[in-house]
């Protein structure tokens, strides 16, 4: 109790003092960045789910062949969320004697939940967004079926028994990516014309769907509620599920967000453990002198730890407090960038923030407070005194669980902490060998250099681990900058590029075996390239080995749903570039042997299904036999046409089958696109640009947080550069006030200093863009499947900027340092 | 307080360098004892392990009828927290805190009743009771003695150790700081152990040990 009162007495005036301001400036800026990185991270990646809930119009969509009870949307109203209804099927739109098959889409108010509509007024006009539905009697249509209809806004059409004015064109609507019943051109119309057509009689193919937004815990709560009482046939999806492409997006935009936040994380860590440094050394005297009055080693060590304690507390408050602030001035910026406002972010960054101060200071802070205990009382009389360094266990193992506890509880994710933590620890182990190799070497060259070097060096090689670990510190400071920034926009660009050059922008489906040779002269007669055709052959799964689909047990709830529906399969005589293999024998070309079939790696995890297994399907009433011969990775978002199930030639090629394309067409040869839908009508041709736009714009904003949240890690690195250079301040204004009074010019001392920064600054440098390089390079391949190749400008940038900023932080320092009057320092010593 | 057959060797990169050698001797309580002898003679080392500082290469120290070597760092601290004042040639004040603050630490250390008015009294005694809010760094060289002259003697201790007192001091001042110790040190009846290797300082004790390369001089 005694020590705690005197360690909350004394907290005031060694605060008064300087001694613990440090600390508590590297904590509170520490903490504010984090939270401030948590907080943005937070309403980004809140943005970035609202995006993915563009794909169901709705953060939760219970969709169905049968109807669904409407009771649930009464209950859904009165606990606050927002409802609408829709029901898809396909129809025949007539105008005159001409028809076309449509997607209809009957919906009622409120549709879309979430994201936007946009109706253009005529053909070839200027969308704009819709708020609301059609009108009764009025009918929206897609510019693919006016083209084939040979119409234009304000004509009438036939949809069953009724007849609708076309009101608007069709440009966008949310819920209209490949996988929904929206595949054909679509017709919007109101719920409640839906009944005079007519159309919903027995045996027509009509998905019901119910849609529900709300709050993160209402639609937690209303989808935990639903989900046991839904009907076999029915289906639910929250935003989680919501289309392979986008979830894969968003994996990645998280990850970005993550690998931010955590860098500053690390240098929190280090400019924590500086100035814990530094705090310890300058209590070692009271440290002493309160051992030699009486003072037990309890005492001193709770004493100091209360001073941690609370200095972890009030840092901890202030810095997520500024970092509260910091984001909101931050969001008022981005707001006009990204599409409607931010989302309100969740609480979980201020206690993230928090966290990391306690944890932060128990991990970097606690080894060297705990080392003041055994400062030997000697110290009193004999000043060099010092105590034992504390054990290598104790030092790095209270920080390396810190810092895995603080990363992970950031990122969640098990791969990206091992890649960084290893990638953290490996560079920060090279750097401290190759820095005191760095050392010795110095220090035998310096007899060959002039007298302001030789201070300089002799200065490097004097202080040897110091001299190390600041190059370490600076060095991981830097290397996370260079990460950051180069790193960061090489594999952004990569990514951008391959989604750019190789994305196909429309699909084409529903192809006769026949039809292939017109529709690839049309393409090819309009400039285009020609496209490959990839066979569709639709069937259904009836067994796994001798088990029955039906009966088998599956590990999750969506491999018994992709087992039990309707699956499109393919064959190929080579594998997609697109996807990879990671287990088993791809078959050889020309195999004619039994059937063989290659599942992708996630479906057949989820399944349970392995090689050996072997897959009974039935194709129009005919059981094909194959055994699963391979497991592939399929990149998801690369939007080529890609399969669960790819089967060898031979044992496709005779069944019945469609055809698909995937095509990238400019702009400006679309018109290529009506002359296909005309002369091929049961073609159809699906746009996928809107769901291309929704990844960029994923992507964008991601960058965009990213690119934010480097100003706070720019402003912790470089605290954390003024922190190495204040630690050895004390020692630096005694030896200049020394060198001074033997006479040395002011001039030499500010360039001795300067030369060891530069020298320590170069060290620093080079081994950052190593450590970036391997970082990237791993970060490249492992997460983001690019290739990764070396930037050279990462070196040149790299030690640039080590020799300026370790360079000029130094020499600022060396200004207070050689602009102290010697007889000051040498009387306070 | 007793030395017997005290040695304390260092490790030094030429090998054992053997700083005490074998150093015996019985002090009374109650009176005052100068420890001299030149540079390197070992005297700061002898006064550590008195003091329970330092633990000795072998030997043994009796401390107000305590064997040291049976203590642990954290025992000798507590002995040393209820029976021993320091004064230092460097002060050792803690700059962060006040004068008052200063003399009242080891007071607070060894949890003794109304720690403020005693050390009010005894920054009085020593003539400071103006200046007890002052901070080290606004006070000279002699204020900053009898502060921790102050401290040492605040606790009222039974050994009242003093390395080099007066080293820091011109010799006016030096002389006043002597006076209000050997005063004090009369009040209080403490025993007095003093380094130091200013003959004047030594003649005024009632005993001398004086020590050369690290051995007692036969007849100190």
């Amino acid at each position: 109790m005694r020590a705690i009162r005197f360690g909350m007495r004394s907290l005031a005036r060694d605060f008064r003092a300087g001694e613990l301001a440090v600390l508590g400036a590297a904590l509170i800026i520490a903490v504010a960045s984090v939270t401030a990185i948590g907080f943005l991270t937070d309403r980004i990646g809140q943005a970035v789910a609202l995006q993915a809930a563009e794909v169901l119009a709705a953060d939760l969509r219970v969709s169905s062949p049968r109807p669904l009870d409407p009771a649930r949307m009464e209950t859904a109203r009165k606990r606050g969320l927002q409802t609408a209804r829709t029901l898809s099927f396909p129809s025949v739109v007539f105008s005159g004697d001409d028809s076309v098959l449509t997607a209809i889409n009957a919906v009622s108010e409120g549709y879309p939940l979430r994201g936007q509509v946009r109706i253009a007024p005529a053909l070839l006009s200027e969308p704009a967004i819709i708020d609301g539905v059609p009108a009764r009697g009025d009918v929206w249509l897609d510019t693919a079926v006016l083209a084939r209809l040979g119409i234009d806004t304000g004509a009438q059409v036939e949809v069953g028994a009724s007849t609708f004015t076309v009101a608007a064109v069709l440009t966008y609507r949310p819920d209209q990516t490949p996988g929904f019943t929206g595949l054909a051109p679509a017709l919007i119309m109101n719920i409640d014309d839906i009944e005079a057509t007519g159309l919903l009689g027995q045996g027509s193919r009509v998905s019901h769907a119910q849609l529900f937004a709300g709050s993160r815990e209402q639609i937690r709560a209303l989808a935990a509620d639903i989900a046991p009482e839904l009907p076999a046939s029915a289906r639910l999806r929250d935003r989680g599920d919501a289309g392979r492409e986008l979830n894969d997006a968003i994996s990645r935009a998280g990850r970005f967000l993550a690998l931010a936040s955590l860098v500053s994380l690390l240098l929190a860590a280090v400019a924590i453990a500086m100035s814990a440094r530094r705090y310890a050394e300058r209590r070692l005297d009271t440290a002493a002198l309160m051992k030699s009055l009486g003072a037990p080693q309890r005492f001193v060590v709770i004493s100091s730890l209360t001073q941690i304690v609370v200095i972890g507390i009030v840092a901890g408050l202030l810095g997520a407090f500024v970092g509260f602030g910091a984001e909101r001035a931050l969001s008022v910026v981005l707001s006009g960038l990204l599409r409607g406002d931010l989302p309100v972010p969740s609480a979980r960054p201020l206690a993230l923030g928090f966290g990391t101060a306690l944890i932060l200071l128990a991990g970097f802070a606690l080894p060297s407070v705990l080392r003041l205990s055994t400062t030997p009382p000697l110290r009193v009389l004999r000043r060099d005194l010092s105590p034992p360094p504390p054990g290598a266990f104790l030092t790095y193992g209270a920080a390396l669980a810190a810092l895995v506890l603080l990363i992970y509880w950031s990122v969640r994710d098990v791969t990206l902490l091992v890649i960084i933590v290893g990638g953290t620890a490996v560079t920060g182990l090279v750097l401290f060998l190759v820095g005191r190799l760095l050392i010795t070497l110095l220090s035998r060259g310096r007899s060959r250099v002039g007298v302001a070097w030789r201070y300089g060096l002799a200065n490097i090689a004097r202080r040897g681990s110091d001299s190390a670990i600041q190059v370490v510190a600076f060095g991981l400071g830097l290397m996370v900058l260079l990460i950051l920034t180069l790193v960061r926009n090489d594999l952004l660009a990569g990514w951008r590029a391959t989604l750019d050059t190789e994305a196909p922008n429309h699909f084409l489906i529903n192809i006769q075996p026949d039809e292939r040779a017109g529709v690839r002269d049309i393409l090819v007669s309009n400039g285009l390239p020609a496209p490959e055709f990839v066979p569709l052959v639709r069937a259904r799964m009836t067994r796994v080995d001798a088990d029955a689909v039906g009966d088998r047990r599956f590990r999750s709830e969506r491999g018994r749903r992709l087992a039990g529906r309707g699956a499109n399969l393919t064959y190929a005589e080579q594998m997609s570039a697109s996807n990879q293999l990671v287990a088993g024998v791809w078959w050889p070309a020309g195999y004619e042997g039994e059937p063989q079939v290659s599942v992708e790696t996630e479906a057949a995890r989820d399944m349970g299904v392995d090689i050996g297994n072997v897959l009974t399907f039935d194709i129009a009433g005919v059981q094909l036999t194959a055994t699963v011969t391979s497991l592939r990775e399929v990149e998801w978002d690369s939007f080529q046409p890609n399969f669960f199930m790819v089967f060898s030639p031979n044992s496709l090629r005779d069944y019945p089958k469609t055809f698909i394309a995937s095509l990238k067409v400019p702009d400006d040869q679309r018109g290529a696109l009506l002359k296909l839908v005309r002369t091929h009508p049961s073609v159809s041709v699906i746009d996928i640009e809107a769901v291309l736009d929704q990844v960029r714009q994923i992507i964008d904003k991601a960058a965009l947080a990213v690119q934010s949240v480097f100003v706070f890690t720019l402003a912790a690195g470089l605290v954390v550069l003024f922190a190495a250079v204040q630690s050895t301040l004390d020692e630096r204004r005694y030896e200049s006030a020394l060198l001074r009074t033997f006479g040395a010019r002011r001039r030499t001392i500010f360039a001795g200093l300067a030369a060891e920064f530069i020298a320590l600054g170069l060290a620093a440098g080079i081994f950052a863009a190593l450590g970036a390089s391997v970082v990237g390079g791993l970060a490249a391949t492992q997460l983001f499947n690019l290739d990764y190749q070396l930037d050279p400008t990462l070196w040149l940038l790299g030690t640039l900027t080590g020799v300026v900023v370790v360079g000029l932080s130094g020499v600022l320092a060396a200004h207070g340092v050689v602009n102290t009057p010697p007889v000051r320092t040498l009387r306070a010593g | 307080m007793r030395a017997e057959n005290l040695t304390k060797q260092v490790n030094s990169p030429e090998g054992a360098l053997t700083i005490l050698d074998n150093v015996s001797f019985d002090i009374d309580g109650g009176g005052s004892v100068a420890i001299c002898g030149p540079s390197g003679a070992g005297k700061s080392t002898l006064l550590a392990l008195l003091a329970g500082l330092d633990e000795a290469s072998s030997g043994s120290v009796w401390l107000d009828g305590t064997e040291l070597g049976s203590l642990d760092e954290d025992g000798r601290a507590a002995l040393r927290a209820r029976r021993v004042g320091f004064v230092f040639q460097s002060f050792h004040l803690i700059p962060a805190l006040t004068a008052l603050e200063n003399v009242m630490l080891p007071l607070e250390l060894d949890g003794a009743n109304d720690p403020r008015q005693r050390a009010r009294d005894t920054l009085a005694a020593v003539g400071l009771a103006e200046r007890t809010r002052h901070y080290p760094n606004q006070l000279s060289g002699g204020e900053k003695q009898r502060v921790a002259i102050a401290r040492a003697f605040a606790g009222k201790p039974a050994v009242l150790f003093a390395d080099e007192p007066t080293g820091n001091l011109d010799s006016a001042t030096g002389e006043k700081i002597i006076d209000l110790l050997f005063d004090l040190n009369r009040e209080q009846q403490a025993t007095l152990v003093l380094v130091t290797h200013d003959e004047q300082l030594a003649s005024r004790c009632d005993r001398r040990i004086d020590l050369a390369a690290g051995r007692l001089v036969p007849d100190s």
